[in-house]
């Protein structure tokens, strides 16, 4: 009988009970409902099989619930290809293969699904909580396999056996983890369902929208800049640009065409800086105004918004630079300036009636109506709230002239729609204003709740200018940020109000940001970076493949190192035994490897009679220190000085 | 030092069975570890003599049994015969009952009588008609059987050759111990002459003392470097059973207290070696009557000393 034929102990069943329990725990929000309560079943099926010795269940039994198993995922997912579905089938095989241990291959198969279930979890969650708890399953399926095929040690003993393995593991998988020519992307990436719920902003802008996302403390991005970070003021991370206009909503424009390259000229000192995207399921990038250089794989739309090839469905890092002082779209094409003169045929007639005014008295002049706009924006002294009143048909008319309460969409919206009633081309834009330092890693962390909408009016010759009109009636929340601008008591993210826990919070951040950064984010640029400061320039997947060998192999040799060191630690009594027999070797009297140290004595001896004595005196010597009972210290002394006074 | 007793002893031996020094003192050895002994050799050899001398010479009850094709074990063990007088049944004890035992031609005795006599010699107890009697103490068995490729003979399974710690060939005498033989006095009158040496209480003080000579970590190394090396090389057909193992240790210790000595040299382990591999290891080639010698001193050659 065969060792993979071995019938499987008890010990071997909990152990491996144990391990599919720790296996397909953390996947029990991830499979359907009846799916978790079937193999919780399937569980304590068999640890009753275990606990009472009964019989396994029939095979044509089994067969029948890997049917039931499979159709039922089939008729939950109407298809059984795909992340969650396949994940399920999974579990449903890991539960039913619990039932049918016969043999030791049945326990090595259990032990090996559990390994790939481990894996399954990463294409939910990549989090450090999820590396840690996959890391604790591996030590328990390793000990599980260990158990396979041997159970006596104790449950610690094996623990401990498999915690060694695994160290002796670990130095490998951190040199292939670093070496391994990486692909782009993380091999987790999977398609489909994913993203169904993400929070950002979206490309169509109404009252409420941006006011929402207020509620969220997420990460939208974070951003470590080369040089000083700007002023506050000044971080304006340009998002979807709006400037078609229904009456009610702002959405991006539909026109085709893009600018491979930043079609303006710069001025001033460019700031560069790294952005590290969270996945929103959207094709457009943030930059700060104004955008001098795009990402790789992206291009900028006539708006000048930076968008990526494809949608942004995995953690993005990018570099980029930006000029302040830029002046975009000095020359801008016809098109786009009538897209943002356009207006609803109806609606606001008291906003018209003010800007066909500023139109009669400024004529062409757009900086003049600007400044009308801004003065009457002040002059209406409106109030920036995360509550504004609920408004009608004439949503711009009632929020300037009767409610004036709003957030930061209707500021835009109105000052936007009051600079088209007076000819001047203007557009919404939406992105992320602001946002806080990390103290810890010194990354500038955008969250959700700094989403913002602003305005940009295009002046002959200045081409588009920015204009914030929150700002005009709420400058805190430029300056400082949005707790500042909010009146106390209106409900914000706990963490936007600031206060206790927050450096708690920026440490965890800033360890979540280091995973993201060095683990999940260990891209092809990312290795090329480190092994160019490691001094290989340039390297290509061969020369990687070769230090990677020529590493490994050092790293076995070091721990083979370290597991014989014991083994060959040499009994001093037998190292001067050695050097005895050399001596006399020379003399060609050769100890033979195999001969006991009396019996080469007496050889010695009769070869060398002159010096019998003092051979059998060594020989004597040396084998009641090798072989006697409680060797002393005072014989070894003696051996050692015999034998460096031995000159045959 | 070697114990004057055991020299005593040996030397009484030695001079009844002339030139065997060797097989002797392997003998000697053999009781010490508390174990059987097995002598392969044709008729004539002496081997009676050598058991009929041990026990003497040690002051111990001596029986022999002569196997033959149609023995019961009963004929061993002993039986239960109804007396008339107490109208009872009356258990009459076999020749096992006794300190010394000689089975001589134990392979002329069918399977059945050969697993009572090796069932005595394990348990050191005897069970008949439900009951079980404790053998004497010290218990030595010294089984003779005629090389397996003569006629008449049930070859004893291996599972049964385990049972004794040491198998020696006596082989004739040289040309001067057989002219001492032949021309000194009549070997029954110099055996009937003898005086025990030691005590029956002596001789198991000296089996503890052999059970207490220390073996080192070094020499357990050794042993099994030994055994390893006939688990892993194709010469044999098996390896040393770890029963092997504590068998050749608990020989070399009795080996290493005759020499006088309170622990294990790997002399020891390789002068006891022939005797406790040669009905073990079956070479895979199984060339019969390969000189058990030579294939232990191929072995000895083949393992250098950890």
């Amino acid at each position: 009988m065969g060792r993979a034929n071995r019938p499987v102990s008890g010990r071997q069943a909990w152990w491996l009970l144990a391990t599919a329990l720790a296996a397909s725990a953390p996947l029990a929000q991830q499979v359907p409902l009846w799916l978790s309560l079937a193999a919780a079943c399937a569980f304590a099926w068999r640890a009753a099989l275990t606990w009472r010795q009964w019989h396994l269940p029939p095979r044509w039994l089994l067969v029948l619930l890997v049917m039931a198993g499979t159709v039922g995922v089939f008729l939950q997912y109407r298809t059984i290809m795909g992340r969650t579905p396949g994940i399920s089938l999974l579990v449903v095989f890991l539960a039913l293969k619990l039932l049918e241990l016969r043999a030791a291959r049945d326990a090595v198969a259990t032990a090996l699904l559990c390994y790939f279930l481990v894996l399954g979890q990463f294409l939910f969650t990549q989090t450090i909580a999820t590396a840690l708890l996959a890391g604790i399953t591996v030590l328990i399926t390793t000990a599980s396999l260990l158990a396979a095929s041997d159970d006596r040690p104790q449950p610690q003993q094996q623990l401990r056996r498999a915690t060694l393995m695994l160290a002796q593991a670990m130095p490998f998988m951190l040199l292939l983890f670093v070496l391994f020519p990486r692909v782009q992307g993380p091999l987790w990436g999977l398609p489909q369902d994913r993203f169904s719920a993400v929070s950002g902003l979206s490309d169509t802008m109404a009252p409420g929208t941006i006011a929402r996302l207020s509620q969220s403390d997420a990460i939208a991005f974070r951003v470590r800049f080369q040089g000083a970070i700007p002023a506050q003021s000044q971080l304006y991370w340009r998002g979807p640009v709006m400037p078609a206009f229904d009456g009610r909503s702002w959405r991006v424009a539909q026109t085709q065409g893009a600018y491979p390259t930043v079609p303006y000229a710069g001025s001033g000192t460019p700031v560069d800086y790294e952005v590290t995207l969270e996945p929103h399921g959207k094709f457009w990038l943030f930059a700060l105004e104004m955008p001098a250089t795009l990402p790789a794989d992206s291009a900028l739309t006539v708006d000048y918004q930076p968008i990526a090839r494809q949608a942004v469905r995995n953690r993005l890092r990018y570099t980029q630079s930006a000029w302040p002082e830029a002046i975009a779209g000095e020359k801008e094409s016809p098109a786009v300036l009538r897209a943002a003169l356009a207006l609803p045929e109806a609606g606001n007639p008291r906003t018209r009636a003010i800007g066909a005014a500023w139109r009669a008295q400024h004529g062409d002049d757009g900086a003049a109506i600007l400044a009308a706009a801004e003065k009457l924006f002040n002059q209406q002294l409106l109030i920036y709230t995360l509550n504004p009143p609920l408004l009608g048909a004439d949503m711009v008319d009632e929020f300037l002239f009767d409610t004036k309460r709003g957030f930061c969409e209707h500021f835009a919206a109105a000052f936007v729609f009051s600079l088209r009633s007076a000819g001047v081309p203007a557009r919404v834009v939406a992105g992320y204003q602001g946002g806080e330092v990390n103290p810890v890693d010194g990354y500038l962390e955008v969250r959700q709740y700094d989403a913002h909408a602003w305005a940009e009016a295009w002046i002959a010759g200045r081409g588009w200018v920015r204009i914030d009109p929150t700002a005009i009636s709420a400058p805190s929340r430029i300056n400082s940020n949005l707790a500042a601008a909010i009146p106390a008591g209106e409900g914000l993210p706990f963490l936007a109000r600031a206060a206790w826990l927050k450096d708690l919070r920026y440490r965890l951040d800033a360890v979540t940001n280091g995973w993201n950064q060095w683990v999940l984010g260990y891209n092809p640029q990312r290795q090329r970076d480190l092994l160019a400061s490691l001094g290989m320039s340039a390297p290509d997947w061969r020369s990687m493949t070769a230090v990677l060998s020529v590493l490994c192999g050092a790293v076995m040799l070091g721990l083979t190192a370290w597991i014989l060191r014991n083994r060959l630690r040499v009994d001093p009594a037998l190292a001067a035994w050695r050097r005895f027999t050399r001596r006399l070797a020379k003399r060609g009297i050769a100890w033979q490897s195999w001969e006991g140290p009396q019996a080469f004595a007496e050889r010695a001896a009769a070869q060398a009679p002159l010096h019998a004595v003092g051979i059998r005196e060594i020989a004597a010597l040396y084998a009641r220190l090798r072989y006697g009972p409680a060797p002393q210290g005072s014989d070894l002394e003696q051996l050692k000085r015999r034998i460096a006074a031995f000159k045959p | 030092m070697r114990l004057p007793e055991l020299e005593a002893v040996l030397a009484d031996v030695n001079r009844i069975i002339l030139g065997k020094e060797r097989p002797i003192r392997l003998s000697v050895a053999c009781l010490l570890a508390r174990g059987h002994l097995l002598i392969e050799d044709l008729p004539g050899v002496g081997k009676t003599t050598l058991a009929h001398v041990l026990a003497r010479v040690l002051g111990l009850d001596f029986q022999r049994i002569q196997f033959t094709s149609d023995m019961l074990p009963a004929d061993i063990l002993g039986v239960s015969i109804f007396d008339r007088g107490s109208g009872a049944f009356h258990f009459h004890p076999g020749p096992i009952f006794t300190q010394v035992v000689l089975a001589d031609e134990i392979n002329r005795a069918t399977p059945k009588a050969q697993s009572a006599l090796l069932e005595a010699m394990e348990e050191r107890q005897v069970t008949a008609e439900g009951e079980t009697r404790a053998l004497p103490q010290p218990f030595f068995v010294i089984a003779t059987q005629n090389p397996t490729h003569q006629i008449g003979t049930f070859p004893l399974p291996e599972s049964q050759l385990d049972r004794f710690l040491l198998k020696i060939e006596l082989g004739y005498p040289d040309a001067a111990a057989e002219r001492e033989l032949l021309a000194g006095a009549d070997r029954h009158e110099m055996v009937a002459n003898l005086n025990p040496r030691i005590a029956p209480q002596q001789l198991i003080d000296l089996q503890n003392k052999a059970r207490a000579v220390h073996a080192s970590a070094a020499l357990i190394d050794y042993v099994q470097a030994l055994a390893a090396h006939t688990r892993t090389t194709p010469r044999w057909q098996a390896g040393l059973s770890p029963r092997a193992c504590l068998a050749l240790l608990a020989v070399a210790r009795a080996w290493a207290l005759l020499e006088g000595r309170d622990h294990v040299l790997p002399e020891d382990v390789q002068a006891v070696l022939p005797g406790v591999i040669s009905h073990r290891l079956r070479p895979a080639d199984d060339v019969a009557h390969t000189d058990s010698h030579a294939v232990a001193a191929a072995l000895i050659e083949a393992v250098p000393l950890p």
